[in-house]
């Protein structure tokens, strides 16, 4: 039996024997099994994996009937990045009309809710003049990162100068104030841009500061359905595991740190998210096939029990989408392919 | 599912104003614009369907309702609000005064 044409993580390319191939579809799902106390695939579920990752087309796709929705971060953040030199309407244009987008999302270069709050008045006119001229459905999005409030880029004490002095509890204060602050920010931004008109707002990159980010996103969630109760927020996470930078953070009467993404989308659900984006960091050391056994292990127990529209990050680095500026579309579609129609997903 | 080439847009409406998951979306779709679910991801027939209630299309004809104006189309069609047809009323002067809110 010839060899079975996969990659690394990383992307590098590599070449797997069948048994070395179910091996790896085995150890990824038997890792995220044990580390989010969850049930690993079943044999007929790795059977269906082995049997996407083993085939012999370069581009694989779901079948008639399983297609998604698919959202996008940072849209017009992405075209400039890439060296496209178009203004930020082209950019949702070019995602609407050449890409096909079944959604699109306006973003500024300074992708975070703080320094927005300060030129939201000059965003404000760019959705509303996009939205005039574009068809489909436009989300706003930014990240809380709550990195950008302590000293020296913010007003509070900086945690990670706090805490190897011994100054836990002073540490913790700093990441409570971060939290306040956050919040309003993010409501200010958000409620500015729904009411020009967007039809979402994204949250993206939550977690990204440990458990003190993942609750001023909840928060703020929270605070902005009950202003606008037709509001629709998708919240997209940082990564697979809440970090508890903080430690000691509740949401509902539920600890954050150490929060896997079945258990965080719980929490979404609560606070009035719309859509939930959960991610599961690729692990560049280990093969796609063990990458991707683990992801699809993590989404199936958050795709069972949500209730929401369930959109998991599928980009570079996540979902067992190799770390790489250029993600190889053999394993970006099969990756896709396993996910939605293992996971019982809504979107990617 | 391929966006304005097909229905991709309007099931994410669904998703994004009701909270619908993706069955049920492209079903309240379908059912909507009197075609089959299978029906939302053909981008031939969808072209024809968007053409004739234009909903919009990649290669709009001269007269063909554009941007914000099949935006108005889809909010009808879909029976769903859009925020920004509803900020455009609004600024407008087109929202008719005391009426009652939309059912959703």
């Amino acid at each position: 039996m010839a060899k079975i044409f996969t990659r690394f993580g990383d992307g590098t390319p590599t070449e797997l024997s069948e048994a070395e191939l179910m091996q790896d579809l085995e150890a990824g799902t038997e890792d995220a099994a044990d580390r989010g106390k969850i049930p690993p695939l079943s044999k007929e579920e790795l059977k269906q994996l082995f049997d996407i990752v083993a085939s012999p087309c370069k581009f694989v796709s779901v079948d008639r009937g399983n297609e998604v929705i698919l959202t996008y971060d940072a849209a017009t953040l992405k075209i400039r990045r890439v060296g496209v030199a178009v203004d930020r309407i082209q950019a949702l244009q070019i995602y609407e009309k050449i890409l096909g987008a079944d959604t699109m999302e306006l973003c500024h270069v300074d992708y975070s809710f703080k320094p927005l709050k300060s030129i939201v008045t000059m965003e404000q006119p760019v959705l509303e003049q996009a939205l005039l001229g574009t068809y489909i459905p436009l989300f706003y999005g930014a990240m809380p990162n709550l990195g950008l409030y302590s000293q020296p880029d913010g007003p509070f004490p900086n945690p990670a100068e706090l805490m190897p002095d011994g100054k836990i509890r002073e540490a913790q204060e700093s990441y409570e104030q971060t939290v306040a602050a956050a919040v309003r920010d993010i409501v200010a931004v958000a409620g500015a841009m729904h009411e020009s008109g967007a039809d979402g707002i994204n949250i993206d990159t939550v977690g990204a500061a440990g458990d003190a980010d993942f609750l001023a996103a909840l928060l703020a969630t929270q605070e902005l359905k009950k202003r606008y109760p037709d509001i629709c927020i998708e919240m997209g996470m940082a990564g697979e595991f809440v970090i508890g930078m903080h430690g000691g953070l509740t949401y509902d009467g539920v600890r954050l740190a150490g929060l896997y993404p079945h258990d965080q989308l719980k929490l979404a659900q609560k606070a009035g998210v719309t859509i939930f984006g959960p991610v599961v960091n690729t692990n560049t050391t280990e093969s796609s096939p063990w990458n991707l056994a683990r992801a699809a292990t993590f989404i199936k127990a958050a795709g069972e029990i949500a209730v929401i529209p369930l959109h998991p990050n599928m980009g570079m680095g996540v979902g067992a989408v190799p770390v790489n500026d250029h993600p190889p579309a053999d394993i970006v579609s099969r990756a896709s392919k396993a996910m939605v129609e293992i996971c019982r997903l809504d979107g990617l | 599912m391929g966006g304005m080439r097909a229905a991709g847009d309007l099931v994410a409406r669904l998703q994004m104003t009701r909270g619908m998951k993706i069955a049920e979306a492209k079903k309240y779709v379908a059912d909507r614009l009197k075609i089959s679910v299978a029906d939302l991801c053909d981008p031939v027939i969808m072209t024809e369907v968007r053409q004739d209630l234009q909903l919009g299309t990649m290669s709009p004809q001269p007269g063909d309702a554009r941007g914000i104006e099949a935006k108005f189309r889809i909010a009808e069609a879909l029976g769903i609000d859009i925020n920004c047809v509803q900020r455009f009323r609004a600024k407008a002067g087109l929202l008719i005064p005391d009426s009652p809110p939309r059912t959703r």
